[in-house]
């Protein structure tokens, strides 16, 4: 009986709020979708096991149509207007630029949920996706082992971009590596005849594509046409873009990329989670990586709240800052690092065959995000709300 | 060296047929008619998609071209009877008109068939010259922009429908008191300009991602083509994209795609400085 009346009056509690700022329509839209999607399968679950602390959660989602301007716009509102308990979203990371000082005026948690460039110091941020310690730390060394020293970068021209190329650099110095031509492409070019030129005249072994959105991709169909016929890597293909399902192959012969998450992955836990998905939505193309993140960052939160019984970044950041924030995903176990609040990955590489068919070349077990505790940002102690990149680091003090 | 010349001709011609085959329809619906066609991207986007879908039906690849071209067309031509004709004297609202049309169709086209349609994959091949290898279907697509160019010379150079309809262009009133259908005229002009938007989309498809926003890609190239043209379509467009696909040749290759693109836009805003009415103003008066 007195159980009974605690629930009814815990049920009585109105719900938990997210706001979710993903891009279903404009030029991303197709990466945005699955990001949907996966937030509306995760609250589904979530709410038919009983909520949050016993509340329910309450999707509250905009499209900000990929333009910054409305993504600043849509999380004010969310914010500051429908006082959202959490918020979720974004996808490039000139996107998650764009939001991250609007949100660190507020003290509401901001998870982002895409792999990206890394380096943001930011208590107010939690990342779940990959970064390039776990992507470009392990597949360049294998991209130069295995086909060559001379690399050629075609990279989309913003800070997702241009960070990635640095990283690439620094990388390829490291192991005594040639970077023999570099291209920043501005968003929405679509022609690459010239640039395919560049390269054949560049001669490298291989290609690092970090292009970004429908337009850019166009670089494949093309490059395919001309018959190019380069090895390439990315940190962003197959496993996030899906281009080896949109584009007729061989188009994406000879990629390869590092990811914590890609729909082949066959193991039993990836599928019964990719079960679930397609009975939900039996339309999705490809369940990409930041739709997994997406609905990872859901149970996150889930976790988060009910070990610090409360919805207050302060009382989450303890949990975290003890090191116990950690979810059983369905790529396996995975852990917020406490220093930068980025979570541990376990980093596959893959590479897709001239049927478009991908396969699992290794397997690195689980990676810490650790490059940004070890240039000395330490969430638990100071908040930089910084981000850092090779040649911009923490100043010693 | 000639692997070299055979490159920067190549270079040339690639973006010569992308801006003639963009610009080829907006010349006649806004070079000629002076509709501000904002849904001309989205011309293109039909185009394009009408083009994958008979493919994948089975339709070979030029046959489903050219059903995609007129089908462009005739839903041009349906526009142009249900929108379009209501704004010839009011070319501000039919901005308005038209960009209310592309997003409503834009959006249309992400609920029906989705974020992300799969390619059909560049036919021809390849060939080899010198250390560069190139895409033959490039090459197909430079000779359509030159057989355009050549198609609209006739039509509006050569029939008697193109000297009614430079003359209902010029003065509608005066060709309707001589005995014009200047309505009908409208409307096939029109069709016309949406039928080579709809080829352009159709000829590019098998070498793009499709999205429902495609056509955005085009519009901007397009309309710079046309408004450095000049009223004139002939004298106009032709000239244009040969100059600005030579500034954008050189600057692209030279350094790189972000600087082609900064240095021909900042190109068009002094030729409009220069010359307020474009290109052909020059060429026509040269020809009196």
């Amino acid at each position: 009986m007195a159980t009974a009346a605690i629930g009814s009056a815990r049920a009585a509690e109105p719900p938990l709020k997210i706001g979710l700022l993903e891009d279903v329509s404009g030029d991303l839209a197709f990466m945005g979708m699955p990001k949907l999607h996966g937030s509306q399968l995760a609250v589904e679950e979530i709410n038919k096991s009983g909520g949050i602390l016993g509340r329910q959660i309450e999707l509250i989602h905009l499209d900000p149509q990929g333009d910054n301007a409305r993504y600043q716009e849509f999380g004010r509102r969310l914010l500051n207007r429908d006082k959202v308990d959490v918020l979720i979203g974004g996808i490039t990371s000139a996107s998650r630029e764009a939001l991250r000082p609007i949100v660190d005026r507020t003290t509401t948690p901001y998870f982002y949920t895409n792999q990206y460039e890394g380096g943001v110091c930011d208590a107010s941020m939690i990342s779940m996706g990959a970064v390039p310690e776990q992507q470009f730390s392990t597949l360049i060394p294998w991209m130069v082992q295995k086909f060559g020293k001379k690399v050629y970068v075609i990279a989309a021209d913003y800070n997702f971009g241009q960070i990635s190329a640095e990283w690439n650099r620094k990388i390829m110095k490291d192991l005594g590596g040639e970077v023999v031509g570099e291209e920043f492409i501005p968003l929405g070019v679509s022609q690459f005849a010239q640039t395919i030129q560049n390269i054949q005249k560049a001669k490298p072994d291989w290609l690092l594509t970090i292009n970004v959105g429908a337009a850019q991709d166009s670089f494949f169909e093309q490059a395919a046409a001309a018959n190019l016929n380069l090895p390439m890597g990315s940190s962003i293909k197959v496993m996030l873009g899906f281009e080896h399902k949109r584009f007729k192959p061989p188009a994406l012969n000879n990629m390869h990329a590092t990811a914590n998450w890609f729909e082949e992955i066959d193991t039993p836990e990836a599928n019964d989670f990719k079960k679930r998905w397609h009975a939900k939505f039996p339309d999705e193309l490809y369940i990409n990586d930041m739709g997994y993140n997406a609905y990872n960052a859901l149970y996150m939160y889930k976790t988060l709240v009910e070990k610090a019984k409360s919805t207050k970044l302060e009382d989450m950041r303890k949990v975290i800052a003890s090191g116990d924030a950690c979810i059983d995903a369905p790529e396996g176990k995975v852990c917020i690092d406490p220093k930068s609040q980025h979570t541990s990955h376990r980093m596959r590489l893959i590479s897709v065959g001239p049927k478009h068919e991908v396969t699992v070349e290794k397997d690195y077990g689980t990676i810490q995000p650790y490059w940004l505790g070890e240039i000395g940002c330490d969430l638990t102690k100071k908040n930089d709300k910084d981000q850092y990149t090779p040649s911009h680091l923490p100043n010693k003090s | 060296m000639s692997a070299e010349l055979f490159s920067l001709f190549y270079q040339f011609a690639d973006v010569f047929a992308f801006l003639i085959l963009s610009a080829a329809g907006l010349a006649i619906v806004f070079g000629m008619m002076g509709v501000i066609n904002m849904a001309h991207g989205e011309f293109i986007m039909c185009g394009a998609y009408v083009t994958v879908g008979l493919v994948n039906l089975g339709v070979p690849l030029p046959i489903a071209q050219i059903l995609a071209a007129l089908t462009a067309g005739i839903i041009g031509m349906i526009v142009e009877f249900l929108i379009v004709r209501r704004f010839y004297k009011r070319p501000l609202d039919s901005l308005l008109a038209t960009w209310g049309l592309s997003l409503i169709v834009t959006q249309s086209m992400l609920l029906i068939v989705g974020s992300a349609v799969r390619g059909i994959g560049t036919p021809e091949g390849s060939f080899a010259i010198g250390g560069y290898t190139f895409s033959t279907y490039r090459l197909v697509l430079f000779g359509c922009a030159v057989a355009v160019l050549a198609g609209l010379y006739i039509i509006f150079m050569k029939t008697r429908f193109g000297v009614i309809a430079r003359a209902t262009m010029q003065n509608a009133a005066m060709a309707k008191a001589l005995g014009a259908r200047t309505g009908r005229i409208y409307s096939i002009s029109f069709g016309i300009g949406t039928a080579l938007a709809g080829l352009c989309g159709a000829l590019y498809a098998p070498t793009m991602t499709l999205i429902p926003t495609m056509g955005a890609t085009f519009v901007v190239e397009s309309f710079v083509t046309v408004v450095i043209g000049g009223a004139n379509v002939l004298l106009g467009t032709a000239p244009a994209a040969v100059f600005l696909a030579m500034i954008r040749m050189a600057l692209n290759a030279s350094y790189g795609q972000i600087i082609g693109q900064i240095g021909m836009l900042f190109a068009v805003i002094l030729i409009i400085r220069v010359l307020p009415e474009g290109l052909s103003s020059v060429l026509v008066r040269r020809g009196r």
